[in-house]
């Protein structure tokens, strides 16, 4: 067959500009909805293109048209075959307050293996410090050298300094935990690609180093300065370092694909937009927990007594399991998942 | 590792693109470590300046500030210039997801934040192995993503003027033979003698004659012109008066498509 291509370009060109328009157009509005006959007309100028570069395919005298026929019908291909949703507009305050507890709950299971990976870890610390008094020098990073003396002592002279502890440098320490902790999270993500085992091994490294510090203090009678002193930053900082887990566990657990018949690539796109959301979610947890640490934790009786501190932690504790938990009856509902980004 | 990444289409259309290797890779990646290492300073140079009301705050947005950027940059620009940082723009490669399908935020977020696992133990030597022994040339990162990165092909053009200018083309006297050549002729058979003449000069004068003469012989069992037209012609200026036939632009033809739309290549 041979084509009259004056003629061919004449004709086609205004479906191939139509078909550019619709495309240039849900591009620049990525959270426009298609209405029904609109889909129809770009399905239709979709196989028009693709039947029009079939013709064209053989032509070697046309190497600008094929290649800027098939740019285009790569480009619808993408978009009609795209079975996921089109991204909408991102909404902050939704996406963190029901995508995220959403997300949150709907792999609760790993995150549940996190804490008590974590857990594991705590009692390990936690005995090896009560066996071995060398355990904490063995054990304990350069960071928390700080934490390898004496509890007793360090908890007398907390108490005894006077005026504003870390007077001038509150922001500078509030974001190099942020920063520690932030990277920290996404090497537990990131760990998850070793089908889960480095996430495994940071996690219970992380309860080993927590079991040290708590019952040292603990075994040394500083129980309540330990409560006060962790509790108003922990009972944030250490749910988001587990939530971090949580999402590593589940990358591993989608490349191992136990149970799941899908292929690899299948699973692996099913849970990206989640731990998208999880990691998101984390670093804002641990965004609050670093201006805590910095602004209240730091300070000790009697410039604010350990009651408030601990009971300013509980509050937060509450707030966050409701925060997390409280739309699980919800998840199951129609139109739930419509809320997904 | 293959080179390429077919997509076919359930249209039956077919798409290749060129995957990028390691050594693009790295030179877009060094490129964007210089980009983040430039951003940081002036960044922080500005910041310092904050310093007089309270080097308390300015010493922290310093140290939030690099940490952002460094991870920032990757998915801002990969974002916003559709899978280019500026390192890949300068090196020609783009992210593109792994079916052909549109890239979603969240693919470029995973595979900025997993370059952790890449880097390890130091130097992308984790990321690098992966790279060679996958088989669509992806990193770690990239996996979890599913995502690919590819060459964006630039096809320039070989210069038809200076190549045949001068030159009578005797097909001209026979437009429906002409045309039946541009018809059966394939895009690669077209493609060859192009490329045979445009590397005449690096031939070997008898390995020339040799070459030339099999790619006319070819070129006359897809066409046969008649025979006054084509007896006195050696082998050399039949192959131009091919490629003349098949490239050259006709009256109705150029400027009529638009440009190749750069996102989709």
């Amino acid at each position: 067959m041979i084509i009259d291509l004056p003629r061919f370009i004449a004709a086609e060109r205004p479906s191939w500009t139509e078909l550019e328009t619709t495309l240039d157009r849900l591009q620049a509005q990525p959270d426009r909805q298609l209405a029904l006959d609109e889909a129809q007309r770009f399905h239709l100028l979709y196989q028009k293109v693709s039947a029009d570069l079939g013709r064209i395919a053989t032509f070697a005298s046309e190497p600008e048209l094929r290649r800027y026929l098939e740019a285009l019908t790569a480009r619808a291909y993408a978009e009609i075959h795209e079975t996921r949703e089109r991204g909408r507009r991102f909404r902050p305050a939704r996406w963190f307050f029901a995508e995220f507890p959403r997300v949150f709950r709907r792999h609760v299971g790993a995150f549940h293996v996190s804490w008590i990976i974590t857990l594991v870890g705590v009692l390990f610390g936690g005995f090896a410090v009560m066996l071995d008094d060398e355990a904490k020098e063995a054990v304990m990073p350069a960071m928390f050298a700080n934490h390898l003396g004496d509890p007793a002592k360090r908890v007398a002279a907390e108490e005894s300094s006077a005026g504003d502890r870390g007077a001038g440098g509150h922001s500078t320490f509030a974001s190099q935990l942020m920063v520690n902790n932030i990277g920290v999270s996404i090497k537990a993500v990131a760990l998850g690609l070793t089908y889960g085992l480095g996430t495994i091994v940071l996690l219970f490294y992380n309860g080993v180093i927590l079991g040290l510090v708590a019952i040292d203090y603990v075994l040394a009678g500083q129980s309540v300065f330990l409560a006060g002193w962790l509790l108003p930053h922990g009972v944030i900082e250490s749910p988001a370092i587990l939530i971090a887990g949580q999402c590593g566990l589940v990358l591993g657990k989608a490349l191992i694909g136990h149970g799941d018949r899908a292929p690899l690539t299948a699973r692996l796109r099913a849970i990206g937009p989640d731990l998208a959301t999880l990691i998101g979610g984390v670093a804002v947890m641990l965004v609050w927990a670093g201006l805590v640490e910095s602004f209240l934790s730091q300070y000790h009786q009697p410039v604010i007594p350990y009651a408030v501190k601990i009971a300013f932690g509980c509050v937060e504790l509450a707030v966050l399991s409701w925060f997390l938990g409280s739309g699980r009856a919800k998840d199951g509902a129609p139109g739930a998942e419509e809320v997904r980004a | 590792m293959n080179s390429e990444l077919r997509i076919r289409t359930p249209e039956g259309i077919a798409f290749a693109y060129q995957l990028a290797g390691p050594v693009a890779r790295c030179m877009s990646w060094s490129i964007d470590l210089v980009v983040v290492l430039v951003l940081g300073m002036t960044v922080n140079t500005v910041l310092a300046k904050f310093g007089i009301i309270s080097p308390d705050l300015a010493s922290a947005l310093m140290t939030v500030s690099y940490f952002v950027i460094t991870i920032a940059y990757g998915v801002c620009t990969e974002w916003v210039w559709r899978g280019q940082t500026v390192g890949k723009r300068i090196m020609r490669l783009r992210v593109m997801d792994a079916q052909g399908l549109r890239l979603q935020f969240h693919q470029i977020l995973m595979r900025n934040l997993l370059r952790f696992a890449d880097l390890l133990p130091g130097c992308y030597l984790v990321g690098g192995a992966a790279m060679v022994l996958s088989r669509r040339a992806q990193r770690l990162g990239d996996l979890a993503a599913n995502t690919v990165v590819v060459h964006i092909a630039k096809h320039a053009e070989p210069d038809l003027d200076q190549l045949l200018a001068g030159k009578f083309n005797s097909f001209r006297q026979f437009p429906h033979l002409e045309a039946r050549l541009r018809q059966r002729a394939t895009p690669d058979e077209a493609r060859l003698a192009l490329q045979a003449l445009v590397r005449r000069d690096h031939l070997e004068p008898e390995a020339r004659v040799r070459l030339f003469g099999e790619l006319a012989a070819h070129f006359k069992t897809l066409v046969a012109f008649p025979p006054d037209a084509v007896e006195s012609l050696p082998a050399e200026q039949y192959l131009r008066n091919v490629v003349e036939t098949i490239f050259r632009p006709r009256t109705g033809v150029e400027g009529k498509v638009g440009a190749v739309p750069a996102e989709a290549v």
